[in-house]
């Protein structure tokens, strides 16, 4: 115990130097911790994401930013495909298709335009209001609620993607009608809307007042067949309400209108097999890929990534520790005239080597408590984490 | 008819040297009785330090015989000599040696922490605060030694050498880095112990003008120093 109270004494004293060392030990043993923690969290976690979406459609191009974008609206947006992809894959009969728009953000948040199916095909449940109804309406992931201080009532603005564009997409008010239960995957980070509210974000479809009640004269620019034809004056909504909501329209086909992808759930294994038939790269303008094994192929690089790593922290560990000797040689060296005293006071050789193990021990002791710390953090936050990595 | 006690430090003989360099330390005998107070004289690099090393057991003698408060310490091995170090000698550095890192109170019981032989009792620590109070430093204990004159500094170090009870008290220059009104102050003080105690005292100085406090002097011009060596 003796030696425990002078080794404390001695690193109380010596603070800055106690402090290094214990930081040195502390990055030592917890940097690879960490990397092993988030690689494994990202492993279940991407797994399981993709184990439970057997197929995704979307343009030819590369699978992975597909699938990143598709199951954790990371990564920027694939080529569109067409709304008119997801009814074909409907009308196989082999699977149903969920349709996926996600190119625009809110507040740093991802924008997932998408149908109801897709809170069912997720098991996504609300947490607090209900879920999407009307055009217009936002449900938030649990962590965007959470992050943003927003609940049901409130309104969120979709962002511009270029501010000093005027003639580019004007930013949509969405209401809050909802927030979902947390499930600790990329939809707790994601703001959930109707695929045709994405399609008003991006100005395929819009309302203004009507030409024909309008009392303004300089509204109105020539009547053509029957037909008003507006001026640039006509005032357009920049939010969708109840009582505006009748103007709100879409200019042409929505089979045209775009989509990032298309998320096909086959009925069977059988289905599966046939739709892909009908989807093989040779004859097809998209590719239709089985996430999984996207994602396998990615974990086998990140695990490389990570063997890299280890290597490079067990180097780097070899120098830090062989520094940290060093210093401990060195201050020992400095501390001789400390040492010859207390060998005249009577300390043999064994009590001086249990001081400074002591020393030493408390370092390390500390370390360790710190270590511990800050991987039950990790462990804790590896989720939040993970997802921070992968958008 | 009565037999002569034996002297308190009784050296015959006694040869030192390093194995490297080419210092070398004869004293033909030397005797110093308990209870005595003696000063050790001499030049820079007579073996004055030698001899407090020698007769604390620190280094031991070439040839020759040193016995001390019964011990032979020229027939004792290190771990005999540490022992009897433990249990009979008090040090006083000329620098102090205190440990920068505790404060004066652990200073005063330092040895108590790093020798099992001893052990830290609540007595004990009445007795540091004691001779903290004799000192004049009580008001000091929980300082740290920066805080502390080089007054206050010494009269610190001779509590740590007193605190063990020690029959042997040897000051290597205790006054060489002090002013004068603290230079027999902190003799006053020695004195004081070994009157008190019955213990004795070895103290090399530079400063004759200290050499009448003391009982015996010791001037290692008697000895073989290097120079003849």
């Amino acid at each position: 115990m003796h030696s425990l109270y002078v080794a404390w004494q001695y690193l109380r004293f010596h603070k800055v130097k106690a402090a290094v060392l214990i930081a040195a030990l502390t990055l030592i043993t917890f940097l690879p911790l960490a990397v092993h923690i988030l690689v494994r969290a990202s492993e279940v976690q991407m797994l399981d994401r993709s184990q439970a979406t057997p197929l995704i459609l979307g343009q030819k191009g590369s699978a992975l930013d597909l699938v990143m974008n598709t199951l954790y609206f990371a990564s920027k947006p694939p080529e569109t495909i067409t709304m008119g992809e997801a009814d074909r894959i409907d009308e196989t009969g082999f699977a149903f298709a969920i349709p996926i728009y996600n190119r625009y953000t809110a507040r740093g948040f991802p924008i997932v335009g998408t149908t109801l199916d897709y809170m069912s095909f997720r098991r996504l449940q609300v947490a607090s209001g209900r879920m999407l109804a009307v055009l217009g309406e936002c449900v938030l992931g649990a962590a965007v609620a959470d992050q943003l201080g927003l609940g049901q009532g409130d309104a969120l603005i979709s962002t511009p993607e270029n501010p000093f564009d005027l003639a580019g997409v004007y930013p949509l008010k969405m209401q809050v009608v909802g927030v979902l239960k947390a499930r600790h995957t990329p939809d707790d980070r994601a703001i959930f809307v109707d695929v045709r509210t994405a399609w008003v974000i991006e100005g395929l479809g819009h309302g203004h007042e009507d030409v024909a009640t309008t009392r303004d004269p300089q509204v109105v620019l020539r009547e053509e067949d029957g037909k008003l034809v507006a001026t640039a004056k006509i005032v357009q909504y920049t939010e969708i309400t109840q009582e505006n909501m009748n103007s709100f329209h879409f200019h042409g086909d929505t089979g045209q209108f775009p989509l990032t992808s298309v998320i096909a759930v086959p009925h069977d294994d059988k289905s599966a097999t046939l739709l892909r038939g009908r989807y093989l790269p040779e004859t097809s303008a998209f590719q239709l890929i089985q996430p999984l094994g996207v994602v396998q192929a990615l974990l086998q690089n990140i695990f490389k990534i990570q063997r890299v790593l280890n290597i490079i922290f067990a180097v780097v560990s070899v120098a830090m520790l062989l520094t940290i000797i060093l210093i401990i040689a060195l201050s020992l060296r400095l501390r001789q005239s400390e040492i010859e005293t207390m060998y005249k006071l009577g300390c043999s050789r064994l009590k001086m080597a249990e001081l400074v193990a002591a020393e030493l021990g408390v370092i390390v002791m500390v370390s360790l408590v710190l270590t511990s710390g800050l991987t039950a953090l990790a462990l804790h936050w590896q989720t939040a984490l993970m997802q921070q990595f992968l958008s | 008819m009565t037999d002569a006690q034996p002297p308190f430090i009784a050296i015959e003989q006694l040869t030192f040297q390093y194995p490297e360099g080419d210092f070398y330390l004869h004293i033909p005998e030397l005797g110093i009785d308990a209870g005595t107070k003696a000063a050790v004289i001499g030049a820079s690099g007579s073996g004055k330090t030698t001899l407090i090393n020698l007769l604390a057991g620190i280094v031991p003698a070439v040839s020759g015989q040193i016995r001390v408060h019964g011990a032979p310490l020229d027939q004792l091995g290190d771990a005999e000599r540490r022992r009897f170090r433990i249990a009979n000698i008090g040090f006083v550095f000329q620098d102090f040696a205190l440990l920068d890192y505790l404060t004066i109170l652990d200073n005063i019981l330092h040895p108590y922490r790093i020798n099992r032989a001893l052990n830290l009792t609540p007595q004990v620590r009445e007795h540091a605060v004691h001779l903290a109070d004799i000192m004049g430093i009580a008001d000091k204990l929980k300082r740290h030694v920066h805080h502390l004159s080089q007054g206050e500094k010494q009269r610190a170090a001779i509590c740590r050498a007193l605190v063990t009870r020690p029959p042997l008290l040897l000051a290597d220059e205790p006054t060489g880095n002090l002013d004068p009104a603290n230079k027999s102050h902190i003799l006053q003080h020695l004195f004081q112990y070994v009157d008190e105690a019955g213990a004795t005292l070895v103290a090399v100085t530079h400063d004759h003008g200290l050499l009448s406090g003391f009982d015996r002097i010791v001037d290692f011009q008697a000895f073989d120093c290097p120079q003849r060596a």
